[in-house]
């Protein structure tokens, strides 16, 4: 049986070389972006996507374990945050850190139970501590239920840097979104990673050779958790609201779609499918359900006959790893 | 007191429907090795079925047959989509089987909320089974006691004929070697088509069951799929009579926490999941992924 | 010795066919997976023989039973049962021309019981075993039918996995080492059997690694090697071969 990243993880020639080109390239776009005329909104919306997206990946692409329930993380941190800097008037710094710390707990927690199982039963846990997230938060009053946590007040980023200007705000975002995700990438690079990548092509084996693989997989589990998380903190800032909609299991799908179309297991593959499911959504804003369809339809479409994702082709055609 | 009995009836209502629905994913899963999230949007398919039998401009099936035509509808439908799409995932991980079900819940879903908005269709219990009794301790509703003893009966012969038929046989047979069986001279591919067919024949069957208590609604299998979910959890999906008796003990438990401690009702189920994780991972009765 | 009464067409067809074989197999390649494990099986069964494998482990011959039945993963060359080829058949229709399969690890169903495990391979040809002839066979079936599949004996196991193969009417069938792990006593019933279903006019192709189990059965060898069939000799050749059987066999 072919594991889910088999296909889109090609022998890679001059890996690393190759990746930190395209990340060069990737940063050099993204730093562009306010001097063209696209909406800075977009891109900052996307880039807190691409980072969840990618937190997520590293737990399937690389540990095996596809999440169902990341929207937990994602939510809570930005409840946390949007409290924090709402109610208690915390800097925005501290408040991305309390909202980053929530999420790390929160994947503690949930790690220590979800673990416990593998492959599909995995997934099914992960999406069901989601939704009892979601109901929790629906009833706990500090989240305001349906109507969400409004009005968040910008600040200043470490006093100095005026989030209340997009311009600031955006680069605040993309260096978060770029430190996250040479994060990801330092972790999936070093001995940590390639224990993980062991456990997910063979685990009976790891733990033949002596590696204590409930552990690996829970620190893998809970760093996941805690990026999304970052992400999710990050996007109080853009959205300037936390609501129900970002603890529901329709936002943990998204993040899967998103991963599934960019390539499942492939560095960059997030981002890219990240950006391409948030444009799809805003140019179909006004189709009301047909969002939904069209998204089954694209997770049918990749899964049958597309697996390896953007990215992924692209990787498999050039035969190198991205 | 009244309000006790009258949460326990809710509660084994409910249990009916985690029974059935986890009944189906449990027969599906070990037939196929998928986990079949569209299963909540063909429930909710089969009370829409019996919604269009009932109402339409052309004619008005009652609910009598539609209890027989909408699971058969669904049921083809699902055999579609089993010898469609999820046969080509034969060979890949068991996690495609899930993002791809995923989709087609999707697909299902979105396409029934485009036309019928999130509200709820009525739909009337039929004739026969109006009214109640007064039971003493409780005032009891026919149509209730009846989607709890249908629920019961269709549960206990879907076992009889998993456990003790020589069709049952063949069927657990393939689920554990496949290959082998085929080798014997049976047509293995169509009996998983037709296992697909017939787990989700049962999730339309509870959504005809449900269509004149719970109102027809787009959005009605979808949060209940993932209760079902923690419910498969719990059962672990290794006995079919482990999976009906968690489903209905599930249900009651939800349905006495309703009453004890309302707002903890909605989680109450996840929590006891979190827990039977912790004790014993492997689910009640076991079976590892 | 039980009286095995089967229906006379089939020890007529046997005599009739004589000429051509019943299983004839050319240039078999297999693959699992990636492996190439097969490169190129060429050998003949004819009508009432018992034919063995002799081999390594590790030389193909369970992929080469696997390959006749159609369930191995790839296969290319030419393989005509009764002159009907079959590289391109699933299994369920091979089976259902009257091959029967016997696997290495038997197969037994644990979520079934005995009874069960008996009577699910269908009847594909008329002539098949009774239950009464059966148990004939197989006394200790009898007494073990509503006993769980796997709670059985490695040997009753075995003689459950042969005989609810007898049932089906199948007259070809396949053995995959029969006597493997098994106490000599079990091992020479089963010989009687094989010896009996010889007699009854069933064509057999066997694999075994109990070289001198094989021989009092066998008809003729076929010796694999690294995936290929690189000898083969007569019973009656058995003696002059000795010393090449023991280069090949490495005992």
């Amino acid at each position: 049986m072919t594991a889910m990243t088999d296909d889109t993880l090609p022998a890679p020639e001059h890996g690393i070389r190759d990746e930190m080109i395209v990340f060069v390239v990737m940063a050099a776009l993204l730093a562009v972006v306010p001097l063209t005329g696209i909406y800075p909104f977009f891109v900052m919306q996307a880039l807190c996507f691409a980072l969840s997206a990618c937190a997520f990946n590293l737990l399937i692409g690389y540990g095996g374990l596809l999440s169902f329930g990341h929207a937990m993380f994602l939510g809570t941190a930005g409840y946390f945050t949007a409290h924090a800097l709402k109610v208690w008037g915390v800097t925005p710094e501290l408040g991305i850190l309390i909202g980053t710390a929530g999420a790390a707990g929160l994947g503690v927690i949930t790690g220590v139970v979800s673990i416990r199982r593998q492959g599909i039963y995995f997934s099914m846990i992960t999406l069901a501590l989601s939704q009892l997230l979601y109901f929790i938060y629906l009833q706990t009053p500090f989240t305001h239920g349906e109507d969400g946590i409004q009005g968040i007040p910008e600040g200043y980023l470490f006093g100095i840097f005026n989030l209340a200007k997009p311009t600031v705000l955006y680069y605040v975002i993309l260096v978060g979104f770029l430190g996250g995700f040479l994060m990801i990438y330092r972790t999936i690079n070093s001995p940590f990673g390639e224990v993980l990548k062991a456990i997910r092509e063979n685990e009976p084996r790891a733990i033949s050779l002596g590696y204590k693989t409930g552990q690996y997989k829970l620190l893998a589990f809970i760093l996941s958790g805690t990026l999304a998380g970052f992400a999710g903190s990050l996007k109080v800032f853009v959205a300037q609201n936390a609501s129900l909609t970002d603890v529901h299991w329709t936002m943990s799908g998204e993040i899967v779609l998103m991963t599934l179309v960019g390539g499942l297991g492939t560095m960059f593959g997030p981002v890219v499918g990240a950006f391409v499911i948030i444009a799809m959504e805003q140019y179909l804003a006004g189709f009301g359900q047909w969002v939904t369809v069209i998204q089954g339809v694209i997770f049918v479409a990749c899964v049958l006959t597309f697996r390896r994702g953007v990215i992924g082709e692209i990787a498999h055609c050039l035969r190198r790893s991205l | 007191m009244q309000a006790l009995y009258a949460q326990l009836l809710v509660g084994l209502i409910n249990g009916s429907f985690y029974a059935l629905l986890s009944l189906g994913l449990a027969v599906i899963f070990g037939m196929l090795n998928i986990i079949n999230f569209a299963h909540g949007a063909l429930y909710m398919m089969g009370a829409f079925v019996a919604y269009f039998l009932l109402n339409n401009m052309y004619f008005s099936i009652g609910y009598w047959p539609a209890s027989i035509i909408a699971p058969i509808v669904v049921g083809i439908f699902g055999m579609i989509l089993e010898r469609t799409m999820l046969q080509r995932l034969a060979g890949l991980d068991h996690l495609y089987g899930l993002l791809l079900t995923f989709g087609i819940a999707l697909i299902v879903q979105g396409v029934f909320q485009n036309y019928f908005g999130s509200s709820g269709l009525p739909y009337a219990i039929p004739e026969e089974l109006r009214g109640g009794m007064n039971l003493g301790f409780m005032f009891l509703p026919i149509y209730r006691g009846w989607v709890v003893v249908f629920s019961l009966v269709v549960c206990i012969g879907t076992w009889f004929l998993i456990e003790k038929t020589r069709l049952g046989a063949n069927l657990r047979a393939a689920t554990e070697n496949p290959t082998l069986v085929r080798a014997f001279g049976i047509n293995v591919p169509r009996m998983i088509t037709l296992t697909y067919g017939l787990g989700v024949g049962l999730a339309a069957l509870a959504g005809v069951l449900s269509a004149p208590i719970n109102q027809v609604r787009p959005l009605m299998g979808a949060e209940l799929i993932i209760v079902v979910f923690a419910v498969v959890v719990i059962g672990g999906m290794g006995s079919i009579m482990g999976s009906i008796i968690t489903g209905f003990a599930l249900g009651v438990i939800e349905g006495l926490t309703k009453y004890f401690y309302p707002e903890a009702s909605n989680t109450v189920v996840f929590v006891l999941m979190v827990l039977v994780l912790l004790v014993k991972p492997t689910g009640l009765t076991g079976r590892a992924a | 010795m039980p009286d095995l009464k089967m229906a006379d067409a089939a020890t007529t067809t046997s005599a009739a066919s004589a000429a051509a074989p019943v299983l004839s197999v050319q240039n078999l390649e297999a693959w699992y997976g990636e492996s190439h494990i097969l490169h190129g099986i060429n050998f003949n069964v004819n009508a009432g023989q018992v034919v063995t494998l002799l081999g390594r482990n590790g030389a193909g011959k369970t992929t080469t039973l696997k390959s006749v039945m159609g369930i191995i993963g790839k296969r290319t060359g030419s393989i005509r049962f009764n002159d009907q080829e079959l590289i391109r058949t699933p299994s369920d229709k091979i089976a259902r021309l009257g091959v029967a399969f016997c696997p290495e690890e038997r197969g037994i169903f644990a979520s079934l019981d005995v009874r069960e495990n008996l009577l699910l391979p269908p009847v594909v040809r008329s002539g098949g075993l009774s239950l009464d002839q059966i148990f004939e066979l197989f006394p200790n079936l009898k007494e073990r039918l509503n006993s769980q599949g796997t709670k059985l004996s490695g040997g009753e196991q075995q003689m459950l996995a042969i005989a609810r193969i007898l049932r089906t009417g199948a007259r070809f069938l396949m053995l995959d080492e029969p006597t493997e792990g098994l106490a000599p006593v079990i091992i020479q019933q089963i010989g009687h059997t094989i010896a009996r279903l010889k007699k009854e006019g069933f064509t057999i192709l066997l694999v075994e690694q109990n070289f001198r189990f094989a021989s009092t059965v066998a008809d003729r060898y076929y010796i694999v090697e690294h995936g290929k069939v690189i000898d083969g000799f007569a019973n009656s050749e058995l003696s002059a071969n000795m010393d090449k059987l023991h280069t090949y066999l490495g005992v």
